[in-house]
């Protein structure tokens, strides 16, 4: 078992994971901003749309969360050639993402729209607010607050998720590592570097989004 | 076009490709149900080291803190890299399987550590200090008081994580391991749709995931955690 | 030699101070209530005894004998001379009514088995609760789990019985039983340190009472003294507000 670590090799490829760490970080926020906004449509179908809406959603979530990620898009990417659909590796990738994602916030938003009480519901009502107003004054910050939490742990898990963007050529970190990898053959260095810049990125993660929750919504989300 | 790929189902089902198929989902639950049950082993010894008091275990208390949020903040696909790439660059001669549970076994080790730490710390204190009065020793509250009134609060957050776990096992089709993902991509290059061949895949693994997955609803309902957390990620 | 010996104790709890300067002695075999009002420190007083909390400053003697906080084994001793009987009666959930009194003097004292089950058995009938062995905490009114956890406390043959707001969690009706079962133990001889605000109950049962606020003792003395003819006004103030509402 002989083998010598030189890190020095690999701290010159910084730069290069960075910016592949700066793709994954753009495959994160656009496949949960889409996902969310996706959610929310769907929570609310699968509240009030009636019994058959409801049945499409639930559905549609038992699929997506019993099913890998990975092979989502694979179906995607490379079963849709089959039906004349083409995508790009990245496009594919953001939209298994995105419809991955809305399955797992769709439960998340749901909770948080539930939680909401009857009381403010009512309170609003004899305060005068419309159905506007009660909904950006009492809904959506009680929404955002409890669901700051789960939402925020779903956004970790995907910034983790983006690694399988590699499998489909994405040059994102992951992919880069397997690049220098095939390069330099110098396998520990490269894998534990890109391990410590995903600690490293989901703690900063962690921070933003625990600073952002209390100071936004009041929200209480722990580092640790 | 479409006519033509679901006259492909026949020979996709044939019986070699059936076994194929079977065979690659028992591996895939072996991957997810080793990697838990090690999980438990190990997880327990890590968070019963975060808990212990004594100077002596510092340097094990340190370790688990780090091991944990070090494994629950690396993409799964890394980690299977890291030891599968590493394993070679090293010397050892292991399968791809046996890699796959490596990986599968050191990264539920961190997750489950987690759901059995928070299991135990959830334990009302006034019960510990009653335990303490009565002069239990450490180990004695652990077993006799402890213990007994965590496992409910761990169990079902364990099970789906096991359920949540077999998703991810999907990955280790990149290093080669046969199961249900790699067993696709086998019938993929044999010449069979994609569309038709990945389709099948997601149904299995949902056929697999599924039933599990409301066993551990069943689960929770039934041993009535009152605190549990849906996701068990890197922020509780 | 005083069974409890206490002098110039002082403890914070989370920042605050709420022991300022503790003197008291115990004899062997006295009943001596703590009376006042909340936060006053009484419950905290009874923590530090049981060294669930570490005083600042001073000292408590048991049988003449200090003791020593950063000692495992001065806790360990101290702890086996008495017993504690909590406001939220703190059953072990997992375990039923009669291991919960059987577990202490058997599995972490060693006593014989049979003998523990035995005494066990007895106590719990003393306490009106034989019926109910084979329950679970969780299966029984807040009133019965006090009488459980009093017959633990007792099991343990205590030297020292502290009482901690026994009846304070409790609804008025389930009040009375427990009053009850406290005096059949007034005869048993242990030494008792109660903390409550059933003025009528500390008034048939002490030997002392002593009036504590603002974390000191302000006034210790026979009952009569302490309800009747208080030296300090402050007591009157309490004890005469207690009988206009109590």
């Amino acid at each position: 078992m002989h083998y010598v670590l030189h890190y020095g090799q690999i701290t010159s490829y910084l730069p290069y994971f960075i910016e592949g760490a700066l793709l994954s970080l753009e495959l994160s926020v656009l496949a949960f901003s889409a996902g969310l906004i996706l959610a929310f449509a769907l929570a609310i179908l699968r509240n009030d749309g009636g019994p058959i809406a409801s049945r499409l959603v639930r559905g549609y979530v038992a699929f997506f969360t019993n099913t890998p990620q990975l092979v989502q898009i694979y179906v995607i990417f490379f079963g849709l050639p089959d039906l004349g659909i083409l995508f790009s590796p990245f496009a594919a990738v953001l939209i298994g993402m995105t419809l991955n994602a809305a399955a797992y916030l769709t439960e998340i938003v749901r909770a948080g729209l539930a939680s909401v009480h009857q009381q403010e519901l009512d309170a609003a009502e004899t305060l005068g607010m419309g159905r506007l107003q009660t909904l950006r004054y009492v809904i959506l910050p009680h929404v955002f607050q409890v669901s700051m939490p789960p939402l925020s742990n779903q956004y970790i898990l995907m910034t983790l998720g983006t690694s399988m963007a590699a499998v489909f050529g994405v040059e994102e970190l992951t992919g880069r590592a397997m690049n220098v990898n095939s390069t330099t053959f110098r396998s520990i260095e490269v894998f534990t570097t890109i391990a410590g810049l995903y600690v490293i990125i989901t703690f900063i993660a962690t921070i933003l989004l625990a600073v952002f929750g209390r100071y936004a919504f009041r929200a209480r989300v722990r580092v640790l | 076009m479409g006519i033509d790929i679901l006259g492909q189902l026949p020979r996709l089902f044939s019986s070699y490709n059936l076994l194929l198929l079977g065979e690659a989902a028992l591996t895939t639950l072996l991957l997810s149900a080793v990697g838990c049950v090690v999980g438990l082993v190990f997880g327990t010894l890590l968070s019963l080291a975060r808990l212990a008091r004594s100077w002596l275990v510092l340097p094990l208390k340190i370790f688990a803190i780090v091991y944990v949020e070090i494994f629950r903040r690396v993409p799964f696909l890394v980690t299977l890299l890291l030891f599968f790439f590493g394993a070679q660059v090293l010397g050892f001669d292991l399968s791809p399987l046996a890699i796959g549970i490596i990986s599968t076994s050191v990264i539920s080790t961190a997750f489950v550590a987690e759901i059995i730490r928070a299991g135990l710390v959830a334990v009302r204190p006034s019960q510990l200090e009653a335990a303490s009065v009565m002069n239990f020793s450490a180990w004695q509250t652990l077993w006799l008081v402890r213990w007994p009134q965590a496992w409910p609060l761990i169990l079902p957050p364990t099970f789906a994580y096991l359920v949540l776990f077999i998703k991810d096992t999907a990955l280790a089709s990149q290093i080669g391991v046969l199961e249900l993902t790699q067993a696709g991509n086998i019938l993929n290059t044999k010449g069979f749709s994609s569309l038709l061949v990945y389709s099948t895949v997601l149904v299995l693994y949902f056929v697999v995931s599924y039933p599990l997955a409301r066993l551990g609803a069943h689960l929770e309902s039934r041993l009535g955690a009152p605190r549990h957390s849906r996701s068990r990620g890197p922020l509780r | 030699m005083a069974h409890l010996d206490i002098r110039g104790l002082a403890a914070r709890y989370a920042d605050q101070i709420v022991l300022d300067g503790i003197d008291f002695s115990v004899e062997r075999g006295e009943i001596v209530s703590l009376i006042g009002p909340s936060g006053s420190g009484k419950s905290t007083l009874l923590r530090v005894i049981t060294g669930l909390l570490r005083p600042e400053r001073g000292e408590i003697a048991v049988d003449g004998t200090p003791i020593d906080y950063g000692n495992r084994h001065s806790l360990r001793t101290t702890r086996e001379k008495l017993a504690i009987v909590f406001q939220q009666y703190n059953l072990f959930g997992n375990m039923t009514v009669l291991r919960n009194v059987m577990i202490a003097p058997w599995k972490i004292r060693g006593r014989d088995k049979g003998e523990v089950e035995a005494s066990a058995r007895l106590l719990l009938e003393k306490v009106g609760l034989a019926d109910k062995l084979n329950a679970y905490p969780d299966e029984l009114s807040g009133g019965q789990q006090q009488r459980v956890a009093i017959a633990r406390a007792l099991c343990l043959k205590p030297e020292i019985l502290l009482l901690d707001e026994v009846t304070s969690a409790l609804d008025p009706e389930r009040v009375s039983e427990v009053l009850e079962t406290i005096k059949l133990l007034a005869s048993e001889n242990i030494t008792l340190l109660i903390v409550s605000h059933e003025m009528n109950f500390v008034r048939d049962v002490s030997h002392r009472v002593a009036f504590m606020a603002n974390g000191r003792i302000q006034e210790i003395g026979p009952p009569e003294q302490i309800f009747d003819a208080p030296l300090m006004e402050r007591t009157r103030e309490f004890t005469g507000k207690i009988a206009r509402t109590g």
